[in-house]
């Protein structure tokens, strides 16, 4: 009833026809060539464990920004599929010892898996009810998560090993295990951008503009958004079981609702419906919490103002912001 | 036979007390949030920061000011709407004609803002609050059970106030602005009512609402910053299974699946954490806008 009513949630100006190389723009080639170079040049400059886990919530965010950006339904649940794909992720390496890349397929089936359950409830309503029914589901997860034995309560599942890539290479040395985390990040992102690009992600687009006249136009628009929530929660998923690798811990932080608000926030302050802009969001955010993490409560409060400004001052995000002044697509 | 029946009683009796008190304060929290949902098309996600704000605002009072119980109950509600006005004016009055979704971000952001002070201030620890002296004392005696005075306070307390929050909805002129604002807004501006000030006043209004929960949470459960984020989850569940089409149906919806809950604690404790949302995805499967709401 609210999207029928109400303007569509500010994004940026409907595609225009694609051109350039694989459906990149030249702006977002050149973008993605920058991308790439920083991904290849930062760990020797940065600390690799950070840039790992850095890319494991830009892709969360990707995953994110695929619905809220693209088909305009905010779920305030991510927590959820994230915090799951960690979980299994996490239980599939240490007790049944399987290799990294079998773990984090497992992960995000778990999230798709749960994301067909959980779209299936949540797309019966739109706009605000949509976001409390996702958030509301999520929390059931939570607590599902804080009383069965397998996620290990307070504790989580602590030391998870990462055994060795396709049973050749040990990911153990964090150097290699970076890449491994690039690559899923890489494919990842390209696949959402192959996504939004391909006649269905056109069509997403179009419920996103004008829900009404995609239905008039034969569009199963319920069908759509259950498959585009289906691929958001299974990458979640991966993004998880990614993260649970790298950092060798999986706890109820990873589901819990300030999890849900944390990928918000980032594709909110990188730009809403931008193909970078949840990369740099979580980029931003995640270098903001690591300086401030010695402050305690400060980080909470920081990440309100950045909502808040966000909000009120730059609805487009850094990336829009960027792509409005270059006159370009990001 | 009839003695099991008895001890069965006596033993789930106290969970469905602490289900009824837990009830009234969904009931109170949907209520203000469906108050000002009806007014302002914003969900207000800093319901729950402005409860725990409340419960604070009584604290202080007390602890700085010496000011007792039974005045917290009326100036923290007046404190905490008057920074409701504030929030209103400022920001949140800008969103209106954008999408709903900004109203919800912006309020998410404004709560962990206040969250984030108050541990800031007072630590993530609870701080304890004395119930007055008034409901403290012998419990009163139900014949099959000891009923805690001031938990039979709080029950009675946000009934009465629910009540008569509808009543003023539903009864006054007041509400009949309110409401006809609610389906037409230009049009009753035309008929020369200060629409903005009542939105102002509404926000400020289930603000306040919020706050008087908090009040009469704080002797009950301590005293914290989250006290809040922890209520307002599951209160958005219960407003999405009531509809927030209606003012009765959020209190019935409130206190009913309070009572639920609390029965779900005596048969099946495991399940009590999650029943609400249960409840929650079954009642969309089955009637999407909700029990009271409208489609």
């Amino acid at each position: 009833m609210a999207s029928a009513t109400t303007a569509p949630i500010d994004t940026l100006p409907p595609a225009a026809p694609q051109s350039g190389l694989f459906g990149f723009t030249r702006a977002q080639g050149i973008a993605l060539a920058v991308m790439v170079a920083a991904i290849v040049a930062l760990p020797f400059f940065v600390y690799p464990q950070f840039l790992m886990k850095l890319l494991c919530f830009a892709l969360f965010a990707c995953a994110f920004n695929l619905l809220i950006g693209y088909v305009g339904l905010l779920s305030f649940g991510h927590a959820a599929y994230f915090g799951m794909g960690s979980y299994v992720s996490a239980y599939a390496s240490k007790s049944w010892g399987l290799p990294p890349e079998v773990c984090v397929l497992i992960g995000g089936a778990v999230g798709a898996g749960l994301g067909l359950v959980f779209g299936w409830i949540a797309i019966r309503r739109a706009g605000i009810y949509f976001a409390m029914i996702t958030l509301a589901l999520a929390q059931m997860v939570y607590f599902f998560c804080v009383q069965v034995p397998f996620t290990r309560g307070e504790d989580g599942i602590q030391g998870i090993p990462r055994h060795a890539l396709l049973g050749l290479v040990d990911l153990e040395p964090d150097m290699r295990m970076y890449w491994f985390v690039a690559g899923v990040f890489l494919l990842g992102f390209l696949l959402i951008h192959r996504i939004i690009h391909s006649p269905f992600g056109q069509v997403l687009t179009a419920i996103r503009e004008n829900e009404p006249r995609a239905i008039s136009l034969g569009y199963r628009v319920d069908d759509y958004k259950l498959i585009a929530f289906v691929l958001s929660a299974g990458l979640a998923g991966v993004a998880g079981g990614t993260k649970a690798l790298t950092v060798h811990i999986a706890t109820l932080i990873d589901v819990n609702w300030p999890m849900s608000g944390e990928v918000v926030l980032m594709t909110l302050l990188g730009g809403l419906g931008t193909l970078f802009g949840p990369v740099v969001g979580a980029g931003v955010v995640m270098t903001m919490e690591t300086y401030l993490a010695p402050f305690g409560a400060w980080v909470t409060i920081s990440q309100g103002i950045i909502f808040v400004a966000c909000v009120l001052a730059f609805r487009a995000g850094i990336v829009g912001e960027v792509a409005r002044l270059l006159r370009v697509k990001l | 036979m009839l003695e099991d029946f008895l001890f069965q009683v006596e033993m789930a009796a106290p969970q469905i007390v602490l289900g009824l008190v837990n009830g009234a304060f969904y009931a109170l929290l949907s209520l203000g949030l469906a108050v000002i949902f009806g007014m302002l098309n914003v969900i207000n996600f800093a319901h729950g920061a402005q409860f725990m704000m409340g419960a604070f605002v009584a604290w202080m009072l007390l602890n700085w000011l010496g000011i007792p119980y039974w005045g917290a109950l009326i100036l923290s509600p007046l404190i905490v709407g008057a920074f409701g006005v504030v929030l209103e004016r400022l920001m949140i009055s800008r969103l209106y004609k954008l999408d709903h979704l900004y109203g919800l971000l912006l309020t998410f952001g404004l709560a962990l803002i206040i969250e984030g002070v108050f541990r800031n201030t007072f630590g993530s620890s609870g701080l304890p609050y004395a119930p007055p002296a008034s409901l403290t004392g012998a419990p009163v005696d139900l014949g099959f059970m000891l009923l805690p005075k001031y938990r039979l306070w709080v029950v009675v307390a946000a009934f009465v106030t629910c009540i008569a929050t509808w009543l003023v909805i539903e009864k006054t002129r007041l509400g009949a602005y309110l409401r006809a604002a609610t389906e037409n807004a230009p049009l009753v501006q035309a008929f020369g009512v200060n629409v903005p000030r009542m939105i102002t006043l509404t926000y400020a209004a289930g603000v306040g609402l919020a706050a008087l929960a908090g009040v009469l949470a704080a002797p009950i459960y301590s005293v914290n910053p989250a006290m809040g984020s922890n209520f307002i989850i599951t209160v958005f569940a219960v407003v999405v299974i009531g509809g927030m089409g209606s003012i009765l149906g959020s209190v019935i919806t409130g206190f009913g699946l309070g009572l639920v809950e609390g029965l779900t604690r005596v048969v099946y404790p495991e399940a009590s954490a999650t029943v609400i949302f249960v409840i929650m995805a079954i009642v969309l499967l089955a009637r999407p806008a909700g029990l009271f709401g409208r489609a």
